[in-house]
């Protein structure tokens, strides 16, 4: 005989498998449970007479449970679809649990509210994109770290790029990099490449990337005679004397830039104005003194091409036509430079003018 | 003690020729004992030290031996005998077919009808998007500045919330060539997804080792010339199409006055990141340092020319996950090439190189 009250004493106070007793409750993990508490009227084993909602796959079902069928668990529970619209369902569950007791018709409203809310949160989720987490395992990591640490030791990076650039440079792809010497650099590049023949093996055909070969060269422009006037505020005279080449061994005529046109060296100076442009030809004589200098610096090849320039030009004024306007040049001068500045300046002209005209 | 002294006796039955009837008998028991089957630790590390320090007497011997013979050869004026090379994996690479070789027309043809070919052929400009994963992390911030100044032409945008696939959309709308996610996992920058647009490929990177500029030793700082590339060892197709992708994020016309070198380099499906500015030198090698006792002056002294680099920018290592035709679409997507796990690894097998 099915006696509500005494299944619920029993189960209540000794044992029930389907209770969950958390800090803030107890909660009944029935599945045919309608709230998902503990409770005398919540309690679908203790009360004959019980409905709820179920979810399959997105679809509601009601399920009822009467005292006539108690005898037959296999058939106990009947089963409605609802419909997906919720006012219909509603009235589905009205017109299915019309006179049923209001407590329990309203327990089963509210658990479709939630289950339809929470069916339309699912739906908007997974049309959402959500990053998946993909684990790799501890032992493939490990692996990998190790592996790449050798490839690194296999790979000395910091030789293979210098002699790409090294190889770079000889080939030509660099049109100019004014922070060495072409000549020495080309002599060692030669030397180094006869080198590198005769040790080289046979190499496999590897295909390289080279960004695309600047063969555009430019030409330097030479700052107006204005402008000079920082160079010398900047630089002292005496700087100039020290500066020379290194190249006691080279034969007499060598070229300072590489952009710089080619010319025939008759000893005299060449001054065109292109424009805005003013190309000169930079000869330097062999016997400039014994200070040895590694590289030159930026800064010491330009002081060094203004003086000379200078020198140039001063020479070309102090001719006997133009000397009239060789005094103009140098008031010219005057304006920016310093009192004696100008004085080293002129006897500097003056030097050049003497040692030109020993060589003529 | 027992198993020492039948060792010993082992040895010695080998060694002399006069107990011929040992010799037989022996053999049944004449194993040959390991260092590491004796169970007394002080006997056992005894008799070990002895076995390594009979190794390696031999092979200081050796080595001896084979340097007196190439001397000798050296000065006879026969050729010395050839030197031995270490196995490396790069020795022992087993024939790849797909290893792109110089003469291929129909590589040259793809690529011609590459993605890439509209931004390395300088038809349009690369323009770059770099963005994150929408979760924070505390190296990310300061790495994607550091991207941000080796790629010229690269632009940083806040993920906010949005769907990778329409940030591809927005991307396209302003006529990016290229985009770039960083991807955070537990508060370090660890994967790269690179997509090229229009329609290009999606390639997925993990990322590790990174080193951040403050973080290397006498850095230099970059200037915004363009840099010069170098990419190394991209040798098999799937190699060379990597490759080709990385250089569409690059301008194709290099500024030389900015010494400035970005290197990929490929070593064993690894592609390390390189930032370099480099100098041209002259360098002294003084010859003949080991004569100290000559009076006469140092040899030579012979002129080198080297290139000499200073490290500036960030340094990482990536790896190749998967390589996706099209732009990002994990479910929907074409999927060219997956970084499947065998449970044999074979040394020699490598994918991009």
């Amino acid at each position: 005989m099915q006696n509500d009250d005494v299944i619920w004493d029993v189960i209540r106070h000794h044992h029930c498998s389907y209770m969950a007793k958390i800090q803030t409750g107890n909660f009944c993990r029935n599945p045919y449970n309608v709230t998902g508490i503990c409770n005398r009227s919540s309690c679908p084993l203790a009360n004959s007479r019980y409905a709820t909602i179920r979810d399959h796959d997105g679809i509601f079902y009601l399920y009822m449970k009467t005292i006539e069928r108690a005898h037959m668990p296999n058939k106990l529970w009947e089963r409605v679809k609802l419909p997906k619209n919720y006012m219909k369902a509603l009235e589905i569950i009205d017109k299915h649990l019309e006179y049923w007791p209001k407590l329990l018709v309203h327990k089963i409203k509210q658990r479709l509210t939630k289950m339809t809310q929470y069916r339309i949160r699912m739906v908007k989720l997974s049309k959402k994109v959500r990053e998946k987490i993909m684990t790799v395992p501890r032992k493939e990591v490990k692996r990998e770290s190790r592996r790449e640490e050798k490839a690194l030791r296999a790979a000395q990076i910091e030789n293979v790029i210098e002699k790409e650039l090294l190889e770079r440079l000889i080939k030509g792809v660099y049109p100019d990099i004014c922070n060495y010497d072409e000549e020495i650099f080309n002599k060692l590049l030669d030397k180094n490449k006869v080198e590198e023949q005769e040790e080289e093996e046979e190499e496999e055909a590897e295909v390289e990337y080279v960004e695309g070969d600047y063969e555009i060269e430019e030409e330097e422009e030479l700052e107006d005679i204005e402008d000079m006037g920082d160079f010398l505020k900047a630089n002292n005279f005496d700087d100039i004397e020290g500066d020379e080449d290194d190249l006691e061994e080279q034969p007499a005529k060598k070229k300072a830039y590489v952009s710089y046109p080619l010319k025939q060296d008759d000893g005299t100076e060449k001054v065109r104005r292109k424009g805005k442009k003013v190309v000169v030809e930079v000869e330097r004589d062999e016997d400039m003194g014994n200070r040895q200098h590694n590289a030159m610096s930026n800064c010491a090849h330009q002081k060094l091409r203004f003086w000379h320039v200078f020198g140039r030009i001063s020479r070309f004024f102090s001719r006997q036509s133009y000397q009239f306007e060789g005094i103009f040049f140098f008031f010219f001068c005057f304006r920016f430079f310093l009192c004696r500045t100008m004085i080293d300046l002129w006897f500097y002209s003056q030097e050049m003018l003497q040692r030109d005209s020993l060589l003529l | 003690m027992a198993k020492e002294k039948k060792r010993k006796a082992a040895e010695e039955a080998v060694d002399g020729d006069d107990y011929i009837e040992r010799e037989d008998e022996k053999p049944k028991k004449q194993k040959l004992i390991l260092a590491s089957q004796i169970k007394n630790k002080e006997k056992r590390s005894a008799v070990y030290a002895k076995l390594k320090h009979e190794k390696r007497v031999e092979k200081r011997k050796k080595i001896k031996a084979r340097d007196a013979a190439s001397k000798q050869a050296l000065e006879l004026g026969e050729e010395p005998p050839e030197k031995m090379v270490p196995r490396t994996i790069e020795n022992t690479r087993e024939l790849d077919e797909t290893v792109c070789r110089p003469d291929d027309e129909e590589l040259f043809a793809g690529n011609d009808a590459d993605e890439f070919s509209a931004v390395l052929k300088q038809q349009t400009a690369p323009k770059v998007l770099i963005t994150t994963c929408r979760f924070n992390s505390s190296r990310g911030p300061a790495f994607i500045k550091e991207l941000l100044s080796v790629i010229p032409n690269a632009q940083y945008y806040k993920r906010g919330t949005y769907e990778l696939k329409k940030i591809v959309e927005y991307a396209k709308n302003k006529e990016f060539t290229s985009i770039i996610v960083v991807h955070t996992n537990r508060r370090e920058p660890d994967a790269l997804l690179l997509i090229g647009l229009p329609d290009g490929p999606t390639a997925h990177f993990r990322l590790s080792n990174l080193v951040l500029r403050k973080d290397i030793k006498n850095h230099g700082n970059p200037t915004s010339h363009e840099p010069e590339l170098v990419l190394n060892n991209f040798t098999t197709r799937l190699g060379h199409r990597v490759g080709r992708m990385i250089q569409s994020l690059f301008p194709q016309v290099p500024n030389f006055r900015g010494r400035r070198v970005v290197t990929f380099h490929n070593q064993r499906d690894f592609i390390f990141f390189r930032h370099h500015r480099y100098v041209f030198e002259v360098k002294e090698k003084k010859e003949g340092l080991k004569d100290k006792k000559s009076k006469a002056s140092q040899g030579k002294t012979e002129k080198k020319a080297i290139a000499r680099l200073q490290e500036c920018g960030p340094r990482f290592t990536l790896k190749l996950v998967s390589l996706q035709h099209g732009t990002f679409d994990t479910k929907g997507g074409e999927f060219e090439w997956v970084h499947k796990v065998t449970l044999s690894h074979v040394y020699s097998h490598l994918t991009l190189d």
